[in-house]
């Protein structure tokens, strides 16, 4: 890596993210099952002790908080199948994590089409 | 001889599949992105290409953190698709071209390409859109899934998908098969759905990058990872495939149509057909 100097906003889901959080995306990739999901839904507490989150994975999972799923080394293609379980789609998810109501987040994309054509 | 007659690039949001299930084609959120897409469906009604190498991403759904292999090639009789997680319809199965996926495996090989192989693998909506999206009325053609790792970083760098690409194009042009091959190129363009960055796009490196595709193919390969995730975003880093794509449709081509469109869902969503010149 360039030594890298930080993007604004932005983790690199990395072999130190992915180790952290191995448990965490492991329980939001069993959500590609129908029964799973119901599992998770009927007793979330015991799901996810069955998948051994760590107490920091199980209050963001909890407080349904993306920026701590993130922290906690939740990876976005992962937390997309629990956001799916709750019907929240990718712009419920970009108001979360930006402190914007999903109308503002939704015009402030639309607004990127004023950005210039050229580099 | 199999011929390489083009390549085909698009975004694959999750909610496109929603969108066709639902018939939404012409509503006017999604028309501007839907309507991009006829002159590249005619030039496939008029080409016919009997096969499809389809670079793409997996999201989770044949790919786990236990095993994530960088670049992985499908070598299956069929392709399917199942539950996501996130209710989009999951599609019938994709037919594969075994005998083209191993001469590509062999070849990649030869050229130093530790590549995984796949007898069984489950293909998800970045597979399955683009031939939904390029193929509406079925009637799809045989597919090879290339499968390069945008999940868990260090991912490959553009210039090695660029190399990947080039050697999949050898391998095709070499292949005895008397078929139209197309490549297809599945994800981007700029996005990022993660962090207090969620929604960064990034319209004139886009445009400058879809241009590239057609007269200077390597241009993006210049930067780093880390680089092209501070200009498209963490998901934006998908170009890779489209890439890996041009690269494998080696040599001039001639733009049959482009379009591009801000926003789908939080992507800026990019079409671009490409015609062997």
């Amino acid at each position: 890596m360039s030594a890298s100097r930080e993007i604004f906003g932005t983790t690199p889901f990395d072999g130190a993210m992915a180790q952290r959080g191995y448990a965490l995306n492991k329980m939001c990739f069993s959500f590609n099952n129908a029964a799973n999901r119901a599992a998770f839904k009927a007793d979330e507490e015991a799901y996810m002790r069955a998948y051994g989150l760590n107490d920091e994975q199980a209050k963001a999972i909890r407080g349904r908080d993306v920026l701590g799923l993130l922290a906690a080394g939740g990876n976005v293609y992962y937390l997309a199948k629990f956001a799916g379980i709750l019907g929240l789609d990718v712009q419920d998810l970009g108001a979360a994590q930006t402190g914007m109501s999903k109308e503002a987040f939704k015009a402030r994309l639309v607004a990127q089409n004023e950005q210039p054509e050229t580099m | 001889m199999a011929r390489i007659i083009g390549a085909l690039a698009t975004s694959h949001i999750p909610a496109i599949g929603g969108a066709i299930a639902k018939g939404l084609e012409e509503d006017p959120y999604w028309k501007p992105f839907f309507d991009g897409f006829g002159p590249a469906r005619d030039w496939i009604r008029r080409e016919k290409p009997d096969v499809a190498i389809v670079f793409y991403n997996d999201h989770g759904l044949n790919f786990f953190l236990d095993k994530m292999p960088t670049f992985a090639v499908g070598a299956a009789p069929e392709y399917r698709n199942d539950d996501e997680g996130w209710g989009i319809p999951t599609l019938p199965p994709f037919k594969g071209a075994p005998d083209l996926s191993w001469a590509i495996i062999n070849h990649l090989v030869d050229r130093e390409f530790d590549i995984v192989t796949c007898q069984e693998m489950l293909v998800d909506h970045a597979f399955t859109l683009p031939i939904k999206l390029f193929w509406p009325e079925g009637g799809g053609p045989l597919t090879v899934p290339v499968c390069i790792n945008t999940v868990q970083f260090p991912l490959p760098s553009a210039k090695r998908c660029v190399a990947l690409g080039r050697a999949v194009g050898e391998a095709v042009a070499a292949w005895a098969g008397d078929k139209k091959v197309v490549m297809i190129g599945s994800g981007g363009l700029s996005h990022q759905l993660d962090g207090q960055r969620a929604g960064f796009i990034n319209k004139p490196f886009d445009l400058k990058f879809m241009q590239s595709m057609i007269d200077e193919p390597e241009w993006a390969a210049q930067y780093s990872i880390h680089e092209l995730v501070e200009k498209t975003g963490t998901q934006g880093i998908e170009l890779l495939n489209w890439l890996a794509a041009r690269a494998a449709a080696p040599g001039p081509v001639h733009k049959v149509h482009s379009n591009y469109h801000i926003p789908i869902s939080n992507t800026a969503a990019g079409m671009l057909a490409l015609e062997a010149a």
